[in-house]
């Protein structure tokens, strides 16, 4: 009796857990299911819940219709693009405040952290008409470099508290060795801190592809990247559900995976390090 | 001698973001203050020169201004109560033990990993159709007529489905913070007698203050700037009832083409934005000392 009651409220919790988490998770699984039915089971109703068929046919016609690997690719560039060269800027400038912090070390990192807060809105109508004057509206460089300035801080910050962690005597004993800093950075201190690099890229790799303000005021039809294009499917002529499904699971998918690999770096890159 | 190499290349190295964000953040800022003060309206070129105070007169007293502001601070307040309340509660129970954990931890912060566009697509078709909905399929389950969410609601339509997207990251966090919760103080607590419920008011609550303002802050920064949610679902419709401001100065500047008041709306926007930066940044500035 006395081993019995734990049993009793694990599993009770068990329960209760189990519900909760799939009705959290419906919306998503009904996207995945509903993107392997016909159109006309897609809006059956009573809703019909697992796919008679499992056809394929969304998925092709979803290309054949709209170029959709295109604008994954353009995904795909846009957020591995903002990320790496992103990672370029970002970790000198890390290295640079957290082992050789000056008086206003302090000050550029709020700094930077306040530009983060700006909503972006506040700088749409310029870069706007710059893009439009410069013809980089609706191009792939454009999108990245607006996305790559968007999220730079969040990169440089996230990089700082990691590279905070590493004793800075053993980039010192380096440099007594006489090893350059462009050796001690990239043999050094980036093997050392690969946990947190690693993070800092999926994170970014995350938010560049999920970003949708700058993809749907600044791209069209040829740089759109998936959270842009996905809204093609807003229009109010038919009912295109078990397409809208398709093309939306394989935009989500692969972040998801991702997202799910780095969820612990990911509440402290998104809180600043302020929570870990 | 090595020293002073070390430091130039330190500032050398900074160097680039900064330019980056100067060039990226500052300058269109500091262009659309500019832009707020003249007269500039891309359908009309002729048009020009400085206009004083009276982009600002016509973006605020505009009877849209007024609802995108109710609007935005309903919207943030309404994302923040359902997020923080619902988060604590699914903190609480996914931090019991249960089988299959770690899974259906997965299965709750999902959501916080789907595209805006896609999220609001799925909610407005797949759940909140009044023809062919999941909702209307439980209305009519219940026997109620079903609910034409967007047209109806729109903006608590909306609130729910950003409220769905930032629940994980609320839970998130708070999980965070309770692993870091004296186990010893607890158990303390339950020999002295302490109830669920006190323990929860007097030891988990308290515990969990600061993670409460990391949420509160961030969410706010992030859902004082929604956008594509509106786009994809009600345009900010019917009328301007889900109109927020991010999504009026959007319609003013790129669909009117007004670049003047759409910029001192953008400067208003920016203003309400740095009431709550202060805040967040004073916060990520402590625990920089620490």
């Amino acid at each position: 009796m006395r081993s019995l009651r734990p049993i009793l409220f694990k599993a009770a919790i068990t329960c209760l857990g189990w519900t909760v988490a799939l009705l959290l998770f419906f919306p998503i699984l009904w996207t995945v299911l509903t993107s392997f039915k016909t159109e006309v089971e897609a809006i059956a109703f009573p809703p019909a819940f697992w796919p008679a068929g499992w056809t394929l046919e969304n998925y092709f016609e979803v290309q054949e219709r709209s170029e959709y690997f295109g604008h994954f690719l353009n995904s795909v560039a846009l957020s591995l693009g903002s990320t790496v060269i992103g990672m370029l800027i970002a970790i000198p400038a890390a290295w640079s405040m957290a082992f050789q912090p000056a008086p206003s070390t302090r000050h550029v990192l709020m700094w930077m952290l306040s530009t983060k807060m700006m909503p972006a809105v506040g700088a749409l109508v310029p870069v706007f008409l710059i893009f439009k004057s410069i013809g980089l509206l609706d191009t792939l460089p454009g999108i990245t470099l607006i996305v790559l300035v968007g999220n730079l801080p969040i990169m440089v910050w996230m990089l700082y508290t990691y590279f905070k962690e590493i004793p800075a005597d053993i980039l010192e004993a380096c440099r007594m060795d006489g090893a350059t800093t462009w050796k001690e950075l990239v043999y050094v201190l980036l093997p050392m801190s690969l946990p947190g690099v690693a993070s800092t890229m999926l994170l970014n790799i995350i938010l560049a592809w999920n970003e949708a303000f700058w993809t749907l005021s600044l791209t069209a039809v040829k740089a759109a990247p998936l959270s842009a294009f996905i809204a093609s499917y807003s229009s109010p002529q038919g009912l295109f559900w078990a397409k809208l499904s398709a093309a939306s699971t394989l935009a989500i998918v692969p972040i998801l995976i991702l997202g799910w690999i780095s969820q612990k770096q990911l509440v402290r890159g998104l809180t600043f390090g302020a929570v870990k | 001698m090595s020293g002073y190499r070390v430091k130039g290349a330190a500032r050398l190295a900074l160097a680039p973001s900064v330019a980056l964000l100067i060039v990226g953040m500052i300058v269109p800022l500091a262009t659309t203050l500019w832009l707020s003060f003249r007269y500039y309206n891309l359908m009309n070129p002729a048009l020009g020169g400085f206009a004083g105070l009276s982009n600002y007169e016509f973006f605020l007293t505009d009877p849209a201004f007024g609802q995108a502001i109710v609007n935005t601070i309903l919207l943030v307040g309404g994302v923040l109560a359902i997020t923080i309340v619902g988060g604590i509660l699914l903190a609480l129970l996914f931090d019991q033990p249960m089988w299959g954990r770690g899974v259906a931890r997965l299965l709750v912060i999902a959501p916080f990993f789907v595209m805006p566009t896609v999220s609001a697509l799925v909610w407005k078709n797949m759940l909140m159709h009044p023809g062919y909905g999941i909702f209307a399929w439980l209305a009519m389950k219940l026997g109620l007529p079903p609910v034409e969410w967007l047209s109806n609601y729109p903006l608590f339509s909306i609130i729910l489905i950003v409220a769905w997207q930032w629940l994980p990251f609320a839970t998130l966090i708070f999980l965070t913070a309770l692993q870091s919760l004296d186990h010893e103080q607890q158990e303390a607590a339950r020999m002295d007698g302490a109830g669920p419920f006190d323990r929860l008011v007097h030891i988990i609550l308290p515990h969990l203050g600061r993670a409460i303002t990391v949420v509160i802050l961030m969410e706010t920064i992030f859902i004082l700037a929604i956008f594509a949610e509106i786009f994809v679902t009600t345009s900010g419709g019917p009328g301007y009832a889900s109109t927020n401001l991010p999504y009026l100065i959007y319609v003013q500047a790129l669909m009117q083409f007004d670049v003047g008041s759409a910029s001192a709306g953008a400067i208003v926007a920016v203003v309400l934005a740095n009431i709550v930066a202060i805040f967040a940044i004073r916060l990520a500035g402590r625990n920089l000392t620490a």
